[in-house]
């Protein structure tokens, strides 16, 4: 199963945080900055691949796309096969970019809840339930459909 | 603004509903001030105002504070501990507004904590209600149990024991629609709580594989791959082995068929049948998927599941090389290289195929790709390569940085060292590549270089000479003290320098090397070595130096008036040292000969000059041996002084011949290794009752540390003490080893009951003076014999380990198929709901029990199995053995113990007979084999590990 997806900046803010195992709150921070330390010491155009045992526990690895200023990293086990990872990260940029119209890091830290209904479109307690962006797209557009039906309140 | 304790107190007025800040508002100011402080003012001031907010009665005020904190708990670390967050949350799950129950769903799935799941059962009503149809038009009704389906599914909530026993069944309804995110969240309940949820949810989810719905089959699929993951048991998953073949052979999509091969990789082991029915269609995928992704899922699955299917791994080994070959893509190159490594031992050769492609990987950019072509590298060492590959990796350790260097040093010792060195056949080689080691630039290896140094001395006689002379080269380098890494290696040098004095070519040149200036950058317990060497050192030129003189036939009176006439000299040319003059004299006349005259007075003189002010020294260990030498010194002159004054005539030389011969044999006998069962032979003596509890010992043995150091010099005191001494300081494992010794070797000695106990640990303390003496004083210079006491009882002990290591083996892998139903609680609550009344539950017990048995088989076969294949091979040395000689009884000895007779003899016994002596019964057994090449791998049992 997928363990965490994270999104992280280039300046090591985490964009996006989301665990699949259940990881205690005061850990989070730690975990974060271990995997940006991770990151920010592999250069570029070197294999996406990097095991995390050390972090995450026994047999867990972590495949991870540096696309503009942003990381975004998917921690798995043994369960999930490492190029369907990153396929995964590719439809999630993907879906992202459809459903932001060219997404920039500002979309993404204005739209803390459009992002999660997104990946929670897509995976579910670490399962992947969905991989088309289009699916995935059209699930969220009908949910802020239905938001903004029922929504009465101006804000 | 208020601080954070008073704000509860005010009531949230109109005001702060009217003029609450979005979350918008909120992430603005998070971004206004970017630095640390800033940020923490903000996280603190918003917090402090979500607190009041969070109160409101209104729902819209108090969804957006909900909103707020859950941004903040999530992504800026906030302690939310102090914050009721599952509270509101929970309450705003039962909001009949849609985006604040999804907003409510957000925060609970996201900040559940188990400390707050107290207050989860007040959700469960809700979870209930969102997952049950209702009035609801259908597309409603998925959205809600959507929104249900995740909290049920996080981590939090999955920990939750009532959670799903409450909700499973609620969730077998959108199981029977075969929607993905039930079919997920099924997976989690289960795993979170399987005696709940088995009974109720495993046939619907089993039922979902079935489905023609892909997604439905593919979400299937991935829970019970999930399920099956290694720690859990897969044999409960076997029944499910006929839908996942249909999906195997129909599937379309990649997704499933990755998780389908993943599922069947764990399956194959536990069901021999199975393999043979999925080495097809793997194939044909292996041949036609065009996704790279399925591919190295085939590949894997062959390379760890189907091994015994040859043309599969053909196939498969074709294709990773395919991705090792892949120049554009690291990611591909190092997914290649993991399935080479997962390759087996049988195909080690296919491997070595592509050696060029991975030793070029050594040096990638990417330090995965370094690090697994390394495992691969070291993976296909043997015997016959061991030279060739570790000769290309150290010379990769200077182009490589430093983790990397030290990761291939690390490497590169623990493949040579396996075992005890059961690749290395030319020590000579290896000593100096030890060494070699040592200075390679960024060698951090210190502590296992050293030890090894000092283990191959011990164990390796045939190696000393090189050891010798790599020493040297290590201990006379100025450049070498300074580096801290270092200090392990140089104090086994050291000590090995000390202990092997004899094959030493210039005891002079050691000396000063040992006793140069920067030695005072030494830690203190490698000064202490290296001080200790010195007394070794000149101990054995002194006794050399006496020996000579008493061949010429000269008068000993001579000899004693030489040396008083020398001292005085000495003592003068001592007071006048500061001119390096007449020091540079002294040492080039005493380059010529190490043991004449004047070399020996040389040597005194410099030993007092350095090590005099030693004396003084506040480390007891320094102090300590700096007095040991000085005092010999001083003894040297007594028998002088006693000679000048004409006492006593007749006692003079005995009086010397004593102090030569006292000092000689407290050096000369050899330390050999000892194994680590070795106290579990020792028979309890009768009578002798164990305290549990040692602590009362404690004091003994301390004082047991103490006494040998005054003995030293004027007892001839038995062998095992003085070794106590000299060693604590040389390495770990041999100061473990005297200890060891010191507690048990007494034992060793006395309980000669058996025959062969005295021979096992013959080095060790046994006294065979005869020929331990000869053979270090006469042979060992000469002598290119490979006596290696332990490695013969490795030969002669080990059929008995065999066996055990085997039972051990055997019971281990026993264990958890024996207590799965009570370990493993999911597999037990399969188990029970497979043990129902339709035929595929029974089935399913039927295979599992088959299976059980299967693996009884195969366990209790493995033995024999692998002793098949150490037979096969060791078949090419046997052959070759047998060339050689003809006169012993070779069936029988393979018979008795088949790998390591044959892997350890030659090497043990290269050069013939010379030896034969000490032998004793295993004679017959050296003139076996010259020809080491053909050394079999020898799946040897650990021994004799110091």
């Amino acid at each position: 199963m997928i363990q965490a997806v994270m999104v992280i900046s280039t300046q090591a803010k985490p964009r996006l945080l989301k665990f699949y195992n259940f990881q205690p709150p005061e850990k989070h921070q730690d975990l974060v900055r271990s995997v940006f330390q991770l990151l920010s010491a592999r250069p570029d155009s070197v294999s996406n691949f990097v095991k995390v045992d050390s972090i995450f526990g026994l047999g867990t690895k972590m495949v991870y796309k540096h696309l503009a200023t942003l990381y975004f990293v998917f921690v798995f086990d043994s369960s999930e096969n490492e190029l369907a990872m990153l396929d995964l990260i590719q439809a999630f940029v993907e879906t992202l970019d459809k459903c932001f119209k060219n997404v920039c890091e500002l979309d993404i830290v204005f739209n803390f809840n459009k992002l999660h209904t997104i990946l929670d479109e897509m995976m579910l307690g670490g399962q992947v339930t969905e991989t088309s962006s289009e699916q995935i797209m059209k699930s969220v557009e009908e949910i802020e459909r239905r938001y903004y039906a029922t929504k009465s309140s101006p804000r | 603004m208020a601080s954070t304790p008073a704000a509860p107190a005010v009531a949230p007025s109109l005001v702060d509903t009217l003029f609450q800040r979005s979350l918008n508002d909120l992430v603005k100011s998070l971004r206004a001030d970017r630095s640390a402080a800033g940020e923490a003012a903000a996280v603190a001031r918003a917090l402090s105002e979500i607190h009041r907010e969070i109160r409101a009665p209104d729902a819209a005020t108090k969804s957006v504070a909900l909103q707020k904190l859950t941004h903040l708990s999530s992504l800026h670390f906030a302690p939310v501990g102090s914050h009721p967050l599952a509270f509101p949350a929970i309450e705003l799950l039962a909001s009949p507004h849609l985006p604040h129950k999804r907003l409510a769903y957000l925060a609970a799935s996201l900040s559940l904590h188990p400390a707050s799941l107290s207050l989860l059962p007040l959700a469960t009503h809700q979870l209930h209600k969102d997952l049950s149809p209702s009035s609801a038009g259908a597309a409603h009704q998925q959205h809600l149990s959507a929104l249900a389906l995740q909290l049920l599914a996080s981590p939090a909530a999955a920990a939750a024991p009532d959670l799903p026993a409450h909700l499973a069944h609620d969730l077998v309804p959108h199981l029977a629609r075969g929607s993905p995110r039930a079919i997920a969240a099924a997976a989690r309940v289960i795993a979170a709580s399987p005696s709940a949820a088995v009974p109720v949810l495993f046939k619907p989810l089993a039922a979902c594989l079935a489905s023609p719905d892909p997604r439905a089959s593919t979400a299937a699929a991935a829970a019970f791959c999930d399920l099956s993951a290694p720690p859990a048991d897969a044999t409960p998953f076997l029944p499910l082995a006929l839908d996942l073949y249909n999906l195997l052979t129909t599937s379309r999509s990649n997704w499933a068929l990755i998780k389908v091969l993943k599922v069947f990789a764990r399956l194959a082991p536990l069901e021999p049948r199975l393999a043979a029915r999925i080495v097809d269609p793997v194939c044909q995928l292996l041949t036609r998927s065009s996704a790279m992704s399925l591919t190295f899922e085939c590949i894997r699955t062959v390379l760890t599941a189907l091994p015994a299917h040859d043309a599969a791994v053909r196939l498969a080994i074709g294709k990773a090389k395919e991705f090792v070959a892949a120049d554009d893509d690291p990611n591909l190159r190092y997914l290649g290289l993991l399935a080479l490594g997962m390759l087996g031992p049988a195909y080690a050769s296919t491997v070595n195929d592509c050696r060029d492609a991975i030793a070029k990987s050594l040096g990638d950019a990417d330090t995965n790709i370094r690090q697994e072509a390394l495992h691969l590298i070291m993976g296909m060492v043997n015997e016959n390569n061991i030279m060739d590959i570790a000769g290309m990796l150290i010379s990769h350790v200077a182009k490589s940085d430093p983790e990397f260097a030290n990761d291939i040093l690390g490497a590169v010792l623990a493949a040579c060292g396996h075992n005890v060195y059961e690749m290395v056949v030319d020590f000579d080689w290896y000593v100096s590549l030890l060494a070699d080691m040592a200075r390679t630039l960024h060698c951090a290896q210190g502590d296992e270089i050293g030890r090894q140094l000092v283990d191959v001395g011990l164990r390796v006689l045939d190696a000393r000479p090189e050891l010798v002379r790599s020493a040297r080269t290590l201990l006379i380098d100025p450049a070498l003290l300074g580096n801290h890494f270092l200090f392990p290696v140089l104090s086994a040098a050291a000590w090995v320098s000390g202990e092997y004095v004899d094959l030493t070519k210039d005891p002079v040149e050691l000396v000063e090397a040992l006793l140069q200036p920067r030695t005072s950058l030494l830690p203190i317990s490698v000064r202490a070595v290296y001080i200790h060497a010195v007394f070794k050192v000149i101990t054995w030129c002194f006794s050399v130096y006496v020996g000579r003189l008493g061949d010429s036939g000269m008068a000993v009176d001579v000899i004693f008036d030489r040396l008083a006439a020398d001292q005085t000299v000495g003592s003068e040319s001592n007071v006048a040292l500061g001119s390096g003059e007449e020091q540079d004299i002294g040492a080039s006349t005493v380059r010529k000969d190490p043991f004449s005259h004047e070399s020996i007075l040389y040597m005194i003189n410099l030993i007092q000059t350095t090590v005099g002010p030693l004396i003084n020294c506040n480390e007891v260990e320094v102090q300590e041996r700096a007095h040991n030498l000085i005092g010999f010194v001083h003894l040297v002159r007594e028998i002088q002084e006693l000679n000048k004054r004409k006492v006593a005539d007749g006692d003079k030389p005995s009086r010397l011949e004593e102090l030569v011969k006292t000092m000689r044999t407290v050096f000369c006998q050899e330390l050999g290794p000892v194994s680590v069962n070795a106290q579990m032979k020792v028979a309890t003596p009768d009578g002798l009752i164990l305290n549990e509890n040692l602590v009362e010992l404690a004091g003994i043995v301390s004082e047991d540390d103490t006494t040998p150091s005054t003995s030293i010099f004027f007892y001839p005191c038995s062998r095992h003490s003085v070794d106590t001494r000299d060693e604590p300081a040389v390495s770990i494992g041999s100061s473990s080893l005297s200890e060891h010794r010191k507690r048990h070797g007494l034992f060793y000695l006395q309980t000669g009951k058996t025959e062969d106990e005295p021979n096992d640990y013959p080095q060790a303390n046994d006294s065979l003076p005869s020929s331990s003496n000869s053979s270090v004083n006469d042979d060992k210079l000469k002598t290119a014999e490979l006596v290696f006491a332990g490695k013969k009882s490795t030969s002669t002990k080990s059929r008995p380990k065999v066996v055990k290591l085997d039972t051990e083996d055997f019971l281990s892998s026993m264990m958890p198929s024996a207590n799965v139903p009570k370990e493993d609680p999911l597999s037990g609550a399969l188990r029970d709901v497979l043990l129902g009344s339709d035929a595929k539950a029974l089935s399913s017990q039927r295979a599992s029990d088959i299976n059980l048995e299967g693996m009884l088989n195969k366990t209790s076969s493995n033995e024999s199995s692998s002793q098949q294949i150490d037979n096969l091979g060791s078949h090419p040395a046997s052959r070759s053995s047998s060339r050689t000689s003809k006169q012993q009884n070779h069936d029988k000895e393979k018979g008795t113990n088949p790998p390591e007779s044959d892997g350890k003899e030659p090497r043990k016994h290269r050069s013939s007979g010379r030896s034969g002596h000490r032998q004793g019964k295993h004679k017959h057994r050296e003139k076996s084999s010259t020809q080491p090449d053909t050394i079999p791998q020898a799946p040897v049992i650990q021994d004799f590990l110091l």
